[in-house]
């Protein structure tokens, strides 16, 4: 699909409804912007087109041309006629052109759909009662609205592999695989990682790994993604929740600054799963497998749940706070570290915070290490772009703390406070952290939390709403999934209660914090967060702030020189 | 060799004394329609094959002049030129005659078409039952560049080609000539869909290709003798040329015969060019073109008007032996493969071991061959081994009528089409043999059944 020539949309029809779209669409796209839902199961919006299901037959009509003079025959009324195919085509490869005509519910369509349905169940094991899929199968969806309701298959069902391992991730059982090859396509087209093939022959076919190749890659689990039956499955999943009962929640991947969109899986206050959420601008339908295991930080062993003051919990998180705000005040030697983890709006509060905390400095935790050029990108932080938006840093961060240890050194700071950052694992010596006092606000127990006189206990991304500014400058959302650890109050009411405690009073409400934001950080002006879309919002920033040296280098859907484009 | 027989491609196979060396071709007047071609312009090379009419003798019988039309020659990417000899039709071996006997007419054949189509690289693909074949043109291969009819500069001219040979591993969808381009990539031979890729623009690495029956190539060195429109004139209209016919099953004297186009009458080639049956037999049925195609029942009557408007009204043995004259039985004359059924034939047990080689051979890559040709199968086999039901009749229809049309290649008739005819043809048969069946079994398996299903 070329989106130049989206200015010369052609005319198709899809069940009589005139539809709108560039020329060379594919009609199971046509069909859906018709409102039409053509079943498929091989096609796949962002793989090769192979058409081997054969779900996606529809009857084909031409507009009925005169063979001699090329003109369009018209019927009594003065309309164009359609010649309809005697034989069914398929739509994922029957593209746009002017006048084309699909019916998806004539009866060659219907009889097509519904032998297409009867010969998918006939060597399936249909074995839903223990199948992963079940809930998000679309052999039991369009066996629902396209089949037979019934079996007249009385011979022996095919016998096939079960519980094959492909990889760390990824368990195979091959009765129930429908042969798509949208798993074979991912990998060879998406992954650059071919390790997956078919072997044996006919209703025998096998899906398996290359001889002495894993499925391992770090995006296998997109295979069970695009899985349409359950016959691939993940291992950390599998057996563990049945999809109906998961409500799944808008998130986005704190990876890296690449921002995948993401669906968390949960139920009862567990998450259960992480996977992608389609975004065309950012990650398409893929996610990395590392990301998907991020949740488990959630239940971690060393979460912290309760402040502590002094290494003693502190029943009351009021007095935590004011514990904090008794270490700030009136000091001149304060040093603030950010972090590149936190939320755009934590951010901003945090700048007040440090502000308002007369701060000697101001620094963030630097990640960078090598991109895989797809969907994790060389900043492994997920907003440092937040962080320069907020005005919280106005130089990219270097690659360790080294001015902050050089200042402790230099007996220039004799206060830190940490945010979501374990400053042993960033430069900080074990020494250098003796000789300050550290507050610290955090998610989980570390070095630094360990040896901080005020530890404030925050929430994970699954635990509160919240944006992102990734690489490409796109503001996203992420919506709290499962509720924090009792006790554990928010992100922003603890950095509001502390900046109330240093009389400076701040909105701690989400909507109160963009009133805020927008009204005193350009970029931001006239946003709420309710207003900003699912797919993102890209900024418009000041092209200092572009033209900042980066460390990204190409991913999927963003090319550094992009950036440089909009400078000049 | 029948006294109407006429033998072009034939011509020389199994004369006394003819080898399948270049010597003998070369005293036989080989090579000279090569030298000859290459004094003309491709253009018009091509324009001889058109004008010829002769029809593409893989199966589908598609004009070869036609198909070669098709090329796009602007693409600025390389042609290439592939011989299907994987001739994996059941009842079909003349291609195999022509490879191990007179290899270098095949080849001569070859050089003359990769010119007209200005392809530099040719392969052919020959199936993997072929060892000695392969070796044979192998080894014709090698003469002809040592004669310089092949390689860089052919014969002194700016033309030069290679041919490459590349064997099969056994699989019938090979024959299938996306499936088969895909095989030479060295993949699977998984069948395109088409569109978008047709091989006349989007072959062999994605490449303008023409894929062309071992036979259908041999046609083209006579077309070059005798120019498209003296050949046009062997046989009957849209029937040009003469076709070589193998006969096999339930006749006396089984072979390859050559004929011009509507030379003969269908029952001709079975009475008197094949001897008939064995003493005492009748015919009950004939499939005329390899085992894919739809079988005739020996007592039916084909009615109909021809498209000069005249009604006609024929016996099986009344059909003439050429594309159209099959094709009036509602049947097709395919690979040429003509099987001959007598009454010792078990129609239930002959359609289960088609149905058992199309369920072998379904590549799998589309769910109703794959699906519905085994399934097929299972129903057959287990009517074979006494389990038939009264419903499996009707069922097998069923399920064959879900079959063609729908699936990414031909195969799906190929699996379908035996199915449907026999079923329709002698559908009392398959109902005796479950009423039988049902009559001999144990009432307490019977009524086992019955409660399961």
């Amino acid at each position: 699909m070329s989106d130049e020539k989206n200015d010369e949309l052609v005319t198709v029809y899809v069940d009589d409804r005139a539809v709108q779209v560039p020329p060379g669409t594919n009609m199971i796209e046509a069909a859906a912007r018709a409102g039409v839902e053509v079943p498929h199961y091989c096609y796949h919006p962002k793989l090769s087109v192979v058409g081997n299901c054969r779900m996606c037959m529809v009857e084909l009509g031409m507009p009925e041309k005169d063979r001699a003079t090329g003109q369009p025959v018209l019927d009594d009324a003065g309309n164009q006629k359609t010649m309809w195919l005697p034989k069914p085509a398929i739509a994922c490869a029957t593209k746009a052109m002017p006048g084309l005509r699909i019916r998806t519910d004539s009866d060659l369509a219907r009889s097509c759909q519904q032998g297409v349905m009867e010969f998918l169940l006939v060597n399936h094991p249909l074995d839903c009662p223990i199948c992963d899929q079940a809930g998000e199968c679309r052999l039991q969806e369009f066996a629902t609205d396209y089949g037979r309701g019934y079996s007249r298959f009385v011979e022996e069902k095919n016998v096939k592999p079960k519980r094959t391992v492909l990889g760390p991730r990824v368990v195979l059982d091959d009765e129930r695989c429908i042969l798509c090859s949208r798993c074979i396509r991912f990998c060879q087209e998406v992954a650059d990682d071919d390790v997956l093939g078919f072997i044996d022959r006919g209703s025998y076919t096998t899906l398996t790994c290359y001889p002495g190749k894993r499925l391992e890659n770090n995006y296998s689990l997109n295979t069970v993604d695009i899985c349409p039956v359950g016959a691939l499955t993940s291992t950390d999943f599998r057996f563990k929740m049945r999809v109906w009962f998961l409500r799944e929640t808008h998130s986005i991947c704190t990876e890296s600054s690449v921002g995948a969109n993401t669906l968390v899986g949960a139920r009862e206050g567990k998450i259960y799963r992480i996977t992608p959420r389609r975004n065309d601008a950012v990650n398409d339908t893929w996610m990395a497998d590392s990301g998907r295991e991020l949740y488990k930080q959630v239940e971690a062993e060393n979460r912290l749940a309760l402040p502590s003051i002094e290494g003693q919990i502190a029943e009351d998180p009021a007095r935590a706070v004011r514990a904090a705000a008794d270490l700030l005040k009136g000091r001149d030697k304060t040093a603030f570290v950010g972090s590149g983890r936190c939320a755009v709006e934590e951010q901003y509060l945090f700048r007040k915070l440090a502000e308002q905390s007369g701060a000697v400095r101001v620094d963030l935790v630097s990640r960078i290490a090598e991109g895989d050029g797809l969907l994790i990108s060389s900043d492994r932080n997920p907003n440092v772009r937040g962080a320069l938006v907020t005005g919280l840093i106005d130089a990219l961060p270097l690659s360790e703390l080294a001015g902050l240890a050089a200042a402790i050194d230099r007996r220039e700071v004799d206060t830190v406070v940490a945010y979501n950052e374990d400053l042993t694992e960033a430069g900080i010596t074990a020494d250098q952290l003796a000789k300050v006092s550290v507050v610290y606000l955090g998610t989980h127990a570390n070095a630094t939390s360990a040896r901080a006189r005020v530890v404030l206990p925050t929430l994970t991304v699954f635990e509160k709403n919240g944006s992102f500014i990734n690489q490409q400058f796109r503001l996203q959302k992420f919506l709290q999934a499962v509720p924090g650890p009792a006790g554990a109050p928010g992100d922003l009411r603890t950095l509001a209660a502390l900046l109330d405690a240093l009389g400076a009073p701040a909105p701690a409400g989400l909507d109160d914090v963009w009133s805020d934001m927008s009204a005193s950080i350009e970029p931001l002006s006239g946003l709420r967060f309710m207003k900003i879309p699912s797919e993102g919002l890209l900024l418009d920033v000041p092209s200092s702030l572009r033209a900042l040296p980066y460390a990204e280098g190409e991913t999927l859907h963003h090319r550094p020189a992009e950036s440089g484009v909009a400078i000049a | 060799m029948a006294a109407n027989e006429r033998r072009i491609i034939l011509k020389n196979i199994d004369q006394p004394g003819y080898g399948n060396d270049i010597d003998t071709y070369l005293k036989h007047g080989g090579y000279e329609m090569l030298k000859k071609a290459l004094g003309s312009r491709p253009e018009d090379l091509r324009e001889e094959v058109k004008k010829s009419g002769v029809r593409g003798r893989g199966g589908a019988g598609f004009p070869a002049g036609m198909k070669w039309s098709f090329l796009d020659f602007k693409s600025g990417k390389p042609i290439y030129l592939v011989c299907n000899a994987d001739e994996s039709e059941p009842g079909t071996f003349k291609d195999r005659q022509i490879i191990h006997k007179d290899p270098h007419q095949l080849l001569e054949g070859m050089l003359i078409s990769a010119y007209a189509i200005k392809a530099e690289l040719a392969f052919i693909y020959i199936r993997g039952e072929f060892p000695e074949g392969a070796r044979i043109v192998e080894r014709a291969i090698e003469e002809a560049r040592q004669k310089n009819f092949l390689g860089k500069g052919i014969l002194g001219t700016a033309f030069s080609c290679e041919i490459r040979v590349h064997r099969g591993a056994g699989a019938y969808i090979c024959g299938e000539e996306t499936g088969l381009i895909e095989s030479i990539e060295g993949k699977r031979p998984y069948p395109r869909i088409k569109p978008p890729y047709f091989p006349a623009a989007l072959g062999l690495y994605m490449c303008p290709t023409i894929v062309n029956n071992v036979e259908t190539l041999c046609n083209v060195k006579h077309i070059v003798e005798m120019g498209g429109e003296e050949y046009a004139k062997i046989g009957r209209h849209g029937n040009t040329g003469t076709r070589i016919w193998c006969v096999s099953g339930h006749v006396r004297k089984p072979g390859y015969y050559e004929f011009e186009g509507g030379a003969i009458t269908l029952g001709e080639l079975i009475y008197d060019v094949c001897g008939g049956l064995q003493p005492g037999r009748s015919l009950k049925a004939v499939i005329p073109g390899g085992s894919s195609m739809k079988i005739l029942r020996a007592d039916e009557r084909f009615k109909g008007k021809d498209r000069d408007g005249n009604a006609y009204d024929l016996g099986l043995e009344d059909l003439i032996l050429d594309f159209d004259g099959i094709a009036v039985s509602g049947s097709l004359s395919g690979s040429g493969g003509v099987m001959v059924l007598d009454d010792t034939t078990d129609m239930v047990e002959a359609l289960a071991n088609v149905s058992s080689f199309y369920a072998h051979e379904s590549c799998g890559q589309c769910t109703p061959c794959r699906e519905g040709s085994l399934w097929l199968k299972k129903i057959l086999e287990r009517m074979s081994r006494g389990q038939a039901r009264l419903e499996d009749v009707d069922l097998l229809k069923s399920v064959a009528d879900q079959i063609p049309g729908r699936t990414i290649c031909a195969f799906g008739e190929a699996a379908a089409w035996p199915v449907q005819s026999y079923v329709a043809k002698f559908r009392e048969e398959f109902i005796a043999k479950a009423e039988e069946q049902a009559a001999g079994r144990k009432p307490q398996e019977t009524g086992e059944r019955v409660a399961l299903v």
